[in-house]
C-alpha cells in the first residue's frame, strides 16, 4: 500500500481560510488568519490553504470582494506557520500568472490550480509556470460528480503532464455517493501511477465529507482536504478534526493532534465564523442538484434582491448545468424567474 | 470597386468562421487559407471554396510573388507575436484576431475607425467584443471607476489556441476595457461551460457608477449600444433591462450597473451557440473592410 510519506499514510489540507471564505463573504482579517494558523499548525496540521474562495483574484462583483487583499492574508499566514505549507488556489480564467508570483513571494508554497472537470487543458500554462518557480503542485478538477470517472482520468493525465504532482477529484457540489468517489479516485490512480498523487476535496451537502473522504483513501487517494469545523462553502467541508479522529480510529496516520484540533475547531477557528455551516433545505438541495457549493450565498442574496425563491434559483442552476464561476447567472436566473412570477 | 485581397492564417473554429464572413463581404476577397493541419476542417472547407491553401504554415504565403492585401490571424498570441512583423515589413495590413496585442485594439462601435493608418490591429477578445461596447455606453454617459465582465463560453467553441491562451485572453480582455471601454479600472473573468447541448454565449458587464448617476441615460446609452452591435451580429441580445444596485458591502461600496447579455451566432461554421466566434469575426470583417476601403485599390 502507498503512502505519503515514511511518516505519514496520507496528507491533510485544511481550507477553512480559503473555502470558508466563501461562508465568511470574503471578509477574514490578517488576525482572523493569524489566529487559525497558529492553532492548526500547533495542532499538526501539515497544509493550509489561504486565499479568496474563489482563488487568486477573486475579489470582484461578481464573487465578493475581498474586505482584506488576499495576498496580504498569505503573508500573514506564511509568517505565522511555523511547520505548515501555506497553499493558494487559482483558477485560469479568473486569477493569472503574476497572481501566482505575488502569493509565491509572499510565502505561499503549495499553488493549487482548478479548472472545471472537463477543461483541464486551461491550467497547462499555469503548471509550468508553477513548476519553474519551484512550487510544490495541486490540481483541482472541480464539479467531478457531473462527469464519468475515464473522462475525469483522463482530465487528471492533462495535468499530471502538465506538471501536476497531485490530482484531485474535487466534489465542488457535494453531489458525490462513495462509489462514485471510489470509482473516480481508482481511474486516477490506474491511470496517474507513479507519475502523481491522487487527492480528494469533499463537501457536506449530502452529509458525506468524513465517509467519502475514508472511500478516497481506500482507493488510494494520498491527500484530502477537509476544512476545521467544516468551515467551507455549501454545508461546508470535510470536518478536519473529525476526519483526523476517524483517521486515528481506522490506524490511517496523518500527523494531526487530533484532541488540539478539537480544541482548534472550538476555540480558533468557531470564533472566526459568522454561523456554524449547516445542512439546511439550500445546501442540501445543492448536493441533491449537483449545485457549485459556493452559490448558496449568492442564491440567498439575489433571492432577497428580486423577492424568489432561493430554492428555485439553485435548482435551475442546477438544470442549466452552471459550472463555477458563473455566479453572475444566479442574477440572470432570478431575473427569469422574477419574469415568469409577474407573468403568471 | 475592385476587393482587397485577404489570407487567412489560422484554420482553426475563428479562422473557419471567418472565412464564410469573408466569402460574403463585398469589399474583401479571401483568396489564401494557412494552416499547419494537413486534416484541418477549415482547410477542406477553404479548398472547396476556392481558396488556395496550404498547411506548411506562414511560410508559403509569404514566400509568394502575390502577397494579400491583408491578412486576418487567427492562430494564437505566440504565433501572431512572430509573424507580426514579417507582414509589417511586407506591407500587408494585418487583422489579429489573437489576444497578441500588438497592435492597437479597435471594438466597432468605440472606435472602428480610429487605427486605419495602422498596419496592425487587434481584436482583443471575443469577451471583449461582446463587453467592451457595454462599459463604452456606460462609461460615455457617467465615469466608470471599475468595470467587471464575466463571459460563458460553451466548451466546445473554445479551441487550442484560446485555451492554450486563457492568461493572455484575461489580460488583454481587461486591457481593452480601460483603454476602449473607458473603465479607470478593468478586469475579465472567463468561464468554459461543457454542458450539452452547449449553451449560448452569455456576457455580464458590472460597471461601477456614481451613486448619483442618471439611472436612465445610463440605460437608454446601453440599448443604443446593443442596437449599434446587433447590426453587425444579429444575434446579440440584452437578457434583461440594466440592473441597477445601490452601494452595499455585496457590491464592494460601489453604486453599480449590471448588464446582462446573450451572442447568439450566425451558425456560419459552428451552431449558434458559437456567438463567441461570430463576434469576433462579425468585428473583424468590419474592420477588414474598411481597411479595404482606404486602400484606394
Amino acid at each position: 500500500m502507498k503512502t505519503y510519506s515514511d511518516t505519514l499514510d496520507i496528507r491533510i489540507t485544511d481550507s477553512s481560510l480559503r473555502d470558508g471564505s466563501h461562508a465568511k463573504g470574503h471578509r477574514f482579517t490578517a488576525e482572523d488568519v493569524r489566529s487559525v494558523v497558529a492553532a492548526l499548525d500547533a495542532a499538526g496540521v501539515p497544509v493550509i490553504e489561504v486565499t479568496h474562495g474563489d482563488g487568486l483574484g477573486g475579489s470582484s462583483f461578481n464573487y465578493g470582494f475581498s474586505a482584506t487583499p488576499e495576498q496580504e492574508l498569505i503573508k500573514a499566514a506564511a509568517d505565522t506557520a511555523r511547520h505548515a505549507k501555506i497553499a493558494f488556489l487559482m483558477l485560469p480564467g479568473l486569477g493569472v500568472k503574476d497572481d501566482i508570483r505575488a502569493a509565491h513571494g509572499n510565502g505561499g508554497t503549495i499553488c493549487r490550480i482548478a479548472t472545471h472537470c472537463t477543461e483541464a487543458d486551461i491550467s497547462v500554462q499555469h503548471f509550468g509556470l508553477a513548476r519553474e518557480m519551484g512550487l510544490e503542485t495541486v490540481g483541482f478538477l472541480m464539479m467531478a460528480h457531473s462527469t464519468s470517472p475515464e473522462t475525469l482520468a483522463r482530465q487528471a493525465r492533462i495535468m499530471a503532464d502538465a506538471g501536476c504532482q497531485c490530482v484531485y477529484v474535487v466534489d465542488s457540489a457535494g453531489a458525490m455517493v462513495m462509489d462514485q468517489v471510489t470509482d473516480r479516485v481508482a481511474a486516477l490512480v490506474a491511470e496517474l501511477g507513479d507519475d502523481a498523487q491522487v487527492g480528494f476535496h469533499g463537501h457536506e451537502n449530502l452529509g458525506l465529507g468524513v465517509g467519502n473522504s475514508v472511500a478516497a483513501v481506500r482507493a488510494g487517494a494520498l491527500q484530502i482536504d477537509g476544512s476545521t469545523r467544516r468551515l467551507g462553502a455549501g454545508a461546508g467541508n470535510t470536518p478536519v478534526e473529525a476526519f483526523a479522529a476517524v483517521c486515528q480510529k481506522m490506524g490511517i496516520r496523518t500527523g494531526i493532534d487530533v484532541l488540539a484540533v478539537i480544541d482548534a475547531a472550538e476555540d480558533a477557528v468557531r470564533p472566526v465564523m459568522d454561523e456554524e455551516c449547516r445542512l439546511d433545505r439550500m445546501a442540501l438541495l445543492m448536493g441533491h442538484a449537483g449545485v457549485y457549493s459556493s452559490f448558496l450565498r449568492h442564491a440567498y442574496r439575489q433571492a432577497d434582491r428580486y423577492g424568489v425563491s432561493g430554492a428555485r434559483i439553485l435548482l435551475r442552476a442546477g438544470e442549466r448545468r452552471l459550472v463555477g464561476g458563473q455566479e453572475d447567472q444566479l442574477i440572470d436566473i432570478a431575473l427569469e424567474l422574477a419574469a415568469e412570477h409577474r407573468t403568471a | 470597386m475592385k476587393k482587397a485581397t485577404a489570407a487567412i492564417v489560422g484554420s482553426g473554429n475563428i479562422g473557419t468562421d471567418l472565412l464564410h464572413k469573408l466569402l460574403r463581404s463585398p469589399h474583401i476577397e479571401p483568396r489564401w487559407m494557412v494552416g499547419v493541419d494537413p486534416d484541418s476542417e477549415g482547410l477542406a472547407r477553404a479548398r472547396r471554396a476556392g481558396l488556395d491553401v496550404t498547411h506548411e504554415g506562414v511560410d508559403r504565403l509569404l514566400e509568394r510573388a502575390e502577397l494579400p492585401d491583408l491578412v486576418f490571424e487567427a492562430t494564437s498570441a505566440y504565433v501572431h507575436r512572430a509573424n507580426a512583423p514579417r507582414y509589417a515589413a511586407l506591407g500587408i495590413k494585418a487583422v489579429d484576431l489573437t489576444p497578441a496585442a500588438v497592435g492597437p485594439a479597435v471594438v466597432p462601435p468605440a472606435n472602428l475607425t480610429a487605427h486605419l493608418d495602422a498596419d496592425n490591429v487587434n481584436m482583443i477578445t471575443c469577451g471583449g467584443q461582446a463587453t467592451i461596447p457595454v462599459v463604452h455606453a456606460v462609461s460615455r454617459v457617467v465615469p466608470v471607476a471599475y468595470a467587471e465582465i464575466v463571459a460563458s463560453v460553451a466548451s466546445a467553441s473554445a479551441g487550442p489556441g484560446t485555451r492554450a491562451n486563457i492568461d493572455e485572453f484575461t489580460r488583454t480582455t481587461s486591457r481593452g476595457i480601460e483603454e476602449i471601454g473607458g473603465a479607470a479600472r478593468g478586469k475579465a473573468i472567463i468561464i468554459l461551460n461543457p454542458a450539452e447541448p452547449p449553451v449560448i454565449m452569455r456576457d455580464t458587464v458590472f460597471c461601477a457608477i456614481p451613486e448619483d448617476a442618471d439611472r436612465e441615460a445610463v440605460s437608454a446609452s446601453v440599448k443604443q449600444v446593443a442596437e449599434d452591435v446587433a447590426a453587425y451580429v444579429p444575434g446579440y441580445r440584452l437578457r434583461a433591462e440594466p440592473q441597477f444596485d445601490d452601494p452595499s458591502p455585496a457590491t464592494g461600496g460601489h453604486a453599480r450597473v449590471a448588464v446582462f447579455l446573450e451572442v447568439e451566432g450566425a451558425g456560419d461554421y459552428l451552431p449558434p451557440y458559437a456567438g463567441n466566434l461570430d463576434i469576433m469575426t462579425a468585428a473583424a470583417t468590419k474592420v477588414g473592410e474598411e481597411f479595404a476601403k482606404g486602400l484606394h485599390l
